[in-house]
């Protein structure tokens, strides 16, 4: 049955009425094991889907977009369905065609600018950064830029360094941009119909490891008018010994030592960013404010990541309440390297998010005083 | 050595001589120096570099009475004559605006390039857009912004066309179609040429059509940039795409210190126009009206649709790259070449000569100026400084940040989207 609908998917039909008519009639709107399960790539693909088709003004451009249905088959049918005019497939120049992207959204469109990764942004971050995030500030809110830059994010399986960058904390950094970070299909969904119908620039950081994931998702998920809010974080997992964050993959892995430290008898509450730019101190901070212990997970480089980010926001916010140092976890601070059991080592992996969190419970003292 | 000065020459058939002038730059013998043979293979592409005569301001006697007629009409021609002489006036008020304190940061004069801003922008309708560099303040004025808005905006005052928030480099007007104003060399390239793909994409995908045809948008951009990656990029995707914009290079010959001829391989700029497919012209930049000409055609083909064009105005700016330049690397008989060719004072002998306008009415159309240029250094003064609120405001098009909802409408304006925490 899902083998079918997903077959259909670039044909025309919206993934929502679709999945409608294959509910089991008895099955009203419940969110019971009988929920359908959507991979990611489906989810993102559905989102461009609807989204192109609600508003003539939203187009896609990128590297092999088009007749190759996307370096990794997320506009898959898209080409068939709405024509070479608004799926561009572009020549390798992603400063221009970025810069192209961002004149058009100036002049009322609505491009959705494919990287193939976002090691390629790096070529055309000055478009993302001076041409897009700052310019609804330099014309004093005359020009804005409905833009969204997609693609994936971070480490992938032994594709070496220069392909293996996560670009949270860079693209986070700068006033003017959301960066978005979704994790399950339904976060794939809600953020990207989100980040599609927004006013501002948009990065939306997803995962190639996670596109042929398969996640539950509801039937409101499904409709097509669903979008999430930006600057939101959401409760995986709740708990009440300590708080992890994560986004993106990582977020899985938070989720799966959460399952590990429960049979330890810790309680983990998990909590799935969703949003990196703005952030949602306010869900952070109570989250902290009950747990007392703060573990932050991200797959990027330590210094200056994300991590830091989130420990001065609680710190800021909840000093008082914790009763640990706040552990950060990231990826290692080495150029990803090849070999596999090296590659390993370089990203963070549920054993470390486990005994990060056991860190956090147990120390009495802070680990300068251990040294 | 005396600076580059091509004249033009008009090519009625392909394989077509360049008469008259210096050939300046010292090209490597195997180069342009035997050229022919080079041209005649361009010439079974079907694309040759134009350029454009008008023999009409080189002081050419005989061809001046074979011309016989103006170029222009009388309203066109006071009309062009009123826009160079705000663009000088302004720009020298900037300069005397900086030296008192009152203009600080980086500023980027204009005098010496009007007859390309002129030339090109006041061909062009409303809707149609420019896109600039940081050398932009006559290009926001040619374009139709009020000379009090751009000297507040300098000024860092609210009133600023951008309140203050963008300053010199960064001059940017929803109603004019003027999307800025950046200051990294090449960056307004790519953005023009998505302007440009938006109006195409208007026209054909929602079917919004003009009776003019496409609006065209025009990227200025100087001698530097045509080194640089994103000018190739988008010479090849405007080409492919066929893009309404004409690349219009102000080859003023010097980016900061560094002479074209020092930094580029080739310096004909227009010939990179064929390499990729379009039509490479060459202009003499301090006469209007050649200036015109060309860009009439340009804009042209581009609002019929036939894509874009690369339009090379050699160029000179009277004064250092920005106020902060001593410019001590310029020769002075280069200067005083260029100087003696100002677009403005030619302009004004060709009305005279033509009579189209007398001295007194030219005399009068200066005062004009002058007053409106006090008037904008006055209005600017008494203007108040953003308030300390203005700091955050602008970030983001949507007031919090939290996106749009199902319904249409920004999230933070429901009451019963919760400020709270997550949902679970």
């Amino acid at each position: 049955m899902l083998g079918v609908a997903r077959r259909r998917l670039g044909s025309g039909t919206v993934l929502g009425q679709l999945m409608q008519t294959l509910r089991p009639a008895a099955a009203a709107r419940t969110y019971s094991a009988a929920a359908k399960e959507i991979t990611m790539r489906e989810a993102l693909n559905s989102a461009l889907d609807e989204e192109m088709s609600a508003d003539p003004s939203v187009f896609l451009m990128g590297e092999e977009v088009g007749e190759y249905q996307g370096a990794y088959k997320i506009s898959k049918g898209l080409l068939d369905k709405y024509g070479p005019d608004r799926v561009l497939d572009t020549p390798i120049t992603e400063a221009g065609f970025t810069g192209i992207g961002v004149g058009a959204a100036y002049h009322g469109l609505r491009p959705i600018v494919e990287f193939m990764t976002f090691n390629f942004s790096m070529q055309a971050i000055d478009h993302i950064i001076n041409s897009a995030a700052k310019s609804n500030y330099m014309s004093a809110g005359q020009i804005s830029v409905p833009i969204v830059f997609r693609g994936p994010n971070g480490a992938a399986a032994g594709v070496g360094a220069q392909h293996s960058q996560c670009y949270a904390a860079w693209y986070a950094h700068v006033p003017g941009l959301k960066v978005l970070t979704p994790y399950s299909a339904e976060d794939a969904r809600g953020l990207l119909k989100a980040a599609i119908r927004d006013p501002d620039p948009v990065v939306f950081l997803e995962n190639e490891l996670l596109y042929g994931e398969s996640f539950p998702v509801s039937a409101e998920a499904l409709d097509s008018s669903f979008c999430l809010p930006i600057g939101k974080a959401k409760i995986e997992r709740q708990g009440k010994d300590v708080t992890i964050t994560a986004f993106s993959k990582m977020v899985g892995y938070a989720l799966q030592a959460a399952d590990i430290l429960a049979k330890e008898g810790i309680s983990a509450e998990v909590i799935n960013l969703r949003s990196i730019r703005p952030l949602d101190r306010a869900a952070i901070n109570a989250s902290v404010r009950k747990t007392n212990r703060l573990v932050t997970v991200e797959e990027g480089f330590p210094q200056h990541g994300v991590g830091a980010e989130i420990c001065m926001a609680v710190v800021e916010d909840s000093f008082e309440y914790l009763d640990a140092p706040v552990e950060r976890i990231a990826g290692a601070d080495v150029p990803m390297p090849y070999a596999a059991n090296l590659e390993r080592m370089a990203v963070p992996q549920v054993e470390d998010i486990v005994r990060a969190a056991k860190r956090a419970c147990y120390r009495a003292v802070p680990m300068a005083a251990t040294a | 050595m005396a600076a580059a000065s091509f004249t033009a020459a008009k090519f009625l058939a392909p394989v077509a001589a360049r008469s008259g002038g210096d050939r300046a730059p010292p090209l490597p013998a195997i180069g342009a120096a035997s050229a022919r043979p080079r041209r005649g293979a361009q010439q079974t592409r079907l694309r040759t570099a134009l350029a454009v005569s008008s023999d009409v301001l080189a002081g050419n006697k005989a061809a001046q009475a074979a011309a016989g007629e103006p170029v222009v009409t009388r309203e066109e021609a006071l009309e062009v004559y009123e826009d160079m002489v705000l663009g000088r006036v302004f720009e020298d008020m900037c300069a005397q605006m900086y030296y008192r304190g009152k203009m600080f940061g980086f500023v980027h004069l204009y005098n010496g390039q009007e007859a390309v801003s002129t030339g090109f922008i006041k061909l062009l309708n409303q809707a149609d857009c420019v896109v600039s560099t940081y050398r932009d303040h006559v290009h926001a004025l040619s374009k139709g912004v009020p000379a009090r808005s751009v000297m507040a905006e300098l000024f860092g005052k609210a009133t600023g066309c951008c309140r203050g928030q963008g300053g010199s480099m960064h001059m940017f007007s929803a109603p004019h179609n003027l999307l800025g104003g950046f200051a990294f060399i090449g960056e307004g390239i790519p953005v023009a040429t998505g302007a440009a793909f938006a109006a195409k994409y208007r026209h054909e995908v929602l079917k919004q059509s003009s009776p003019d045809g496409l609006d065209v948008t025009l990227a200025f951009f100087g001698d530097g940039t045509c080194n640089n990656g994103q000018f190739f990029e988008c010479l090849n995707m405007a080409q492919l795409w066929k893009l309404p914009i004409v690349f219009v290079v102000e080859n003023n010959l010097w980016a900061i210190g560094m002479s074209h001829l020092r930094a580029t391989s080739d310096p004909e700029i227009y010939k990179k126009g064929p390499a990729f497919g379009m039509p490479g012209v060459h202009v003499d930049g301090m006469d209007v009206l050649k200036v015109r000409e060309v860009a009439k055609e340009a804009i042209e083909r581009a609002r019929r649709g036939e894509g874009p064009t690369l339009v090379e105005c050699e160029t000179y700016r009277f004064r250092g790259h920005s106020l902060a330049d001593p410019d001590e690397l310029r020769k002075p008989d280069e200067k005083s070449h260029y100087a003696a060719r100002d677009p403005i004072t030619a302009l004004k002998k060709y009305i005279i000569e033509y009579n189209l306008a007398t001295e007194s009415e030219l005399k009068s159309i200066e005062k004009k100026i002058d007053d409106i240029v006090e008037e904008a250094v006055e209005f600017a003064d008494a203007s108040p400084h953003p308030p300390r609120s203005q700091l955050l405001e602008n970030v983001f098009a949507d007031p919090k940040g939290f996106g749009i909802g199902p319904d249409g409408k920004y999230r933070c304006e429901d009451p019963k989207f919760t400020q709270g925490t997550a949902q679970v």
